[in-house]
């Protein structure tokens, strides 16, 4: 799959899936002794969603960090839209339009939900520190222009009800909406979601998976997920990345992945004689 | 049923995102501040302004400083007291080195040196955290009332090592010095209360505010989502350092006139000033300014119930009041750990339903 070309193509419900815009070139990271992920490569494409799947520490959300800067592989190189990418802190690969959500939940519990949602869009604030200590012109349109961004997010994904309660007092399932709004607000061009449903009943799930669906075909944003509901992997994703151990044994679309024997062997295991 | 929201609908984000976005809010605003420019002023006198008010004002600026730093960006600090020091002498110095320039703007710029030092001593906090960094800060509260003591550059080579505020006017009024008129004093101070109060909250309820709460609640979270951790933090020492030097200059050349800095400026002002936020509340303008109200105005109170209306004597009360005010300040904190704000916040919640339980 990775040797595909570059060209874009559409899917067969219709939605357009374009060039790579991520590419993880031979990725390896350590930690002292222990390797984490090794030499891995797998691209995003943009507008698909991209599933990384495989058992309890297979270093998939070390991959997601790797992703978002917070890991520095040791070894390998990552591309962002057609260009390396140099080592970088976090918040710099956030304001490259790369956000996230968290496996536990990480919103800022003192605030509203409406400020941890505006939070997301930092990356649009401009306006200086003199100028907010006045809260005159740039300031206070500035405000109001991401206020209206965020409002557009809020009802997307049908949180209106919350916006002013602070987020200590929500529940489970409605954080996890939080979070997912936060991500949104900054208008990512790659949204990466650790574990978007863990922890969740069947409903929260349907709701959970229709709003990925529908960010994805609405905003026409990126995805990459990682989840362990097999189910909801092979429904919403277009290409899936197994792994296991640190290293990858699979890559391509569900189907693919469904029957390749080294992925079953993982999930089953296998008989050592 | 007292307090009610019900019917105050906002048509713009702007509206919503005022200072007092609650019509009730705003107007007790405008009668508090209605009060204080044009009343107190006119029957304000010596022993109200020394004992009550213009403690009240300074240390009102100072909670509101320090509650930029704990309160909204969650950065420990104990170094309050020092830079207040800061505050003052460099207050001192321009207005001795530059009389002919008016004293407000000597407040201000003492404000802005004290910010420049806070950051220097605020930079530890990029890599340390919690009572470390309140340790790191320590160090910068011993360090800056050592160096006072000791340059005498600080203190202009005078004999006696304290500095002393000269005359100074406004508008032809003098604020500063032996001969000041009470309200004259009591105007320049709420002058600069006001502005720090409007800059506060201006600051804290937008982009900068969320920043340094985001920092606070979950710094690994913010940096991800795309806060620079190093400028969050930075500017809150600014911003902070700001304040408290605002509030040091004014204790020293409006308030006392006359300053040793060990003595002033020491350790019991950092405590003094971190137990006002505490007990007013934690991430509340407004709970600087009911902790600085409750620190200030309680000794004051129990001094002249104890000796005024009871004849205990003076010594016998002064110990007493100690016990007393501990006391509350623990029962204060075990009944409502977030502090007066929080107690205030609750009240509304209870009056908005009122005379209904639910």
């Amino acid at each position: 799959m990775n040797d595909m070309t570059h060209d874009s193509y559409t899917t067969e419900d219709g939605r357009t899936i374009g060039g790579v815009v991520m590419e993880m070139k031979n990725i390896t990271l350590r930690f002292g002794g222990v390797v984490a992920i090794e030499n891995i490569s797998f691209d995003i494409r943009e507008g698909e969603i991209r599933a990384i799947i495989g058992p309890n520490g297979a270093g998939k959300s070390s991959m997601l960090n790797v992703i978002s800067g917070f890991y520095v592989p040791q070894e390998g190189d990552v591309f962002y839209k057609g260009q390396k990418r140099p080592p970088m802190r976090p918040y710099q690969v956030a304001q490259q339009g790369i956000a996230r959500t968290f496996q536990n939940i990480a919103l800022f519990e003192g605030m509203s939900v409406l400020d941890n949602v505006m939070t997301g869009r930092l990356r649009q604030m401009k306006s200086g520190l003199l100028a907010q200590a006045l809260w005159k012109g740039k300031a206070e349109a500035e405000e109001v222009a991401n206020r209206e961004a965020v409002e557009r997010i809020i009802d997307f994904l049908e949180i209106q009800h919350i916006r002013k309660t602070p987020v200590s007092r929500l529940p489970y399932g409605l954080k996890k909406r939080v979070e997912l709004a936060r991500a949104l607000a900054a208008e990512p061009s790659i949204l990466l979601l650790d574990e978007p449903m863990a922890g969740m009943n069947v409903e929260e799930k349907e709701d959970m998976s229709r709003f990925i669906l529908d960010v994805n075909d609405e905003f026409g944003t990126t995805i990459a997920l990682i989840e362990h509901d097999m189910g909801v992997v092979m429904d919403l994703s277009d290409r899936v990345v197994v792994m296991d151990y640190g290293k990858k044994i699979g890559d391509g679309t569900p189907d693919e992945v469904r029957n390749n024997q080294a992925v079953i062997d993982a999930y089953l295991g296998v008989a050592h004689d | 049923m007292f307090y009610r929201e019900a019917g105050d609908f906002k048509t713009t984000y702007a509206a919503d995102s005022q200072t007092f976005p609650i019509k009730f809010d705003r107007f007790r605003y405008y009668a508090v501040s209605f009060v204080a420019f044009l009343i107190i002023p006119f029957v304000i006198n010596d022993y109200w302004v020394n004992a009550i008010f213009l403690p009240f004002l300074i240390y009102s600026i100072a909670a509101i400083g320090l509650n930029i730093l704990v309160g909204y960006c969650g950065q420990v600090s104990l170094g309050t007291g020092g830079f207040m020091a800061v505050g003052a002498y460099g207050c001192y110095k321009l207005m001795t080195a530059f009389p002919e320039v008016s004293i407000f703007f000597h407040v201000l710029l003492a404000g802005g040196i004290t910010s420049i030092v806070c950051v220097l001593f605020g930079l530890p906090s990029l890599r340390i955290k919690g009572f470390y960094l309140a340790v790191a800060t320590l160090a910068a509260q011993f360090f800056l009332v050592w160096l006072f003591n000791r340059v005498p550059w600080f203190y202009n080579y005078s004999a006696s090592g304290q500095i002393n505020a000269p005359e100074r006017t406004v508008f032809g009024i003098e604020v500063t010095g032996p001969n000041t008129e009470a309200w004259a004093t009591y105007l320049f101070c709420l002058v600069f209360l006001t502005i720090c109060a409007l800059i506060a909250r201006n600051l804290t309820r937008g982009t900068q505010g969320r920043t340094w709460m985001a920092i606070r609640d979950m710094d690994i979270a913010a940096e991800i989502i795309g806060v620079n951790p190093l400028k969050a933090k930075i500017s809150a020492f600014a911003v902070s350092g700001f304040f408290v030097g605002v509030s040091g200059a004014l204790f020293f050349s409006v308030y006392l006139g006359a300053v040793e800095v060990g003595e002033v400026f020491g350790i019991n002002k950092s405590f003094l000033v971190l137990f006002m936020i505490i007990i007013g509340g934690l991430g509340s303008i407004f709970g600087s300014f009911a902790g600085a109200a409750f620190l200030v105005l309680l000794p004051v109170l129990l001094k002249n119930v104890l000796v005024g209306m009871l004849g205990w004597p003076t010594d016998l009360a002064a110990h007493l009041e100690f016990l007393i005010i501990g006391g509350l300040i623990i029962t204060f904190l075990i009944a409502e750990p977030h502090g007066l704000a929080q107690l205030w916040r609750v009240a509304k919640e209870k009056l908005r339903l009122w005379p209904f339980p639910h």
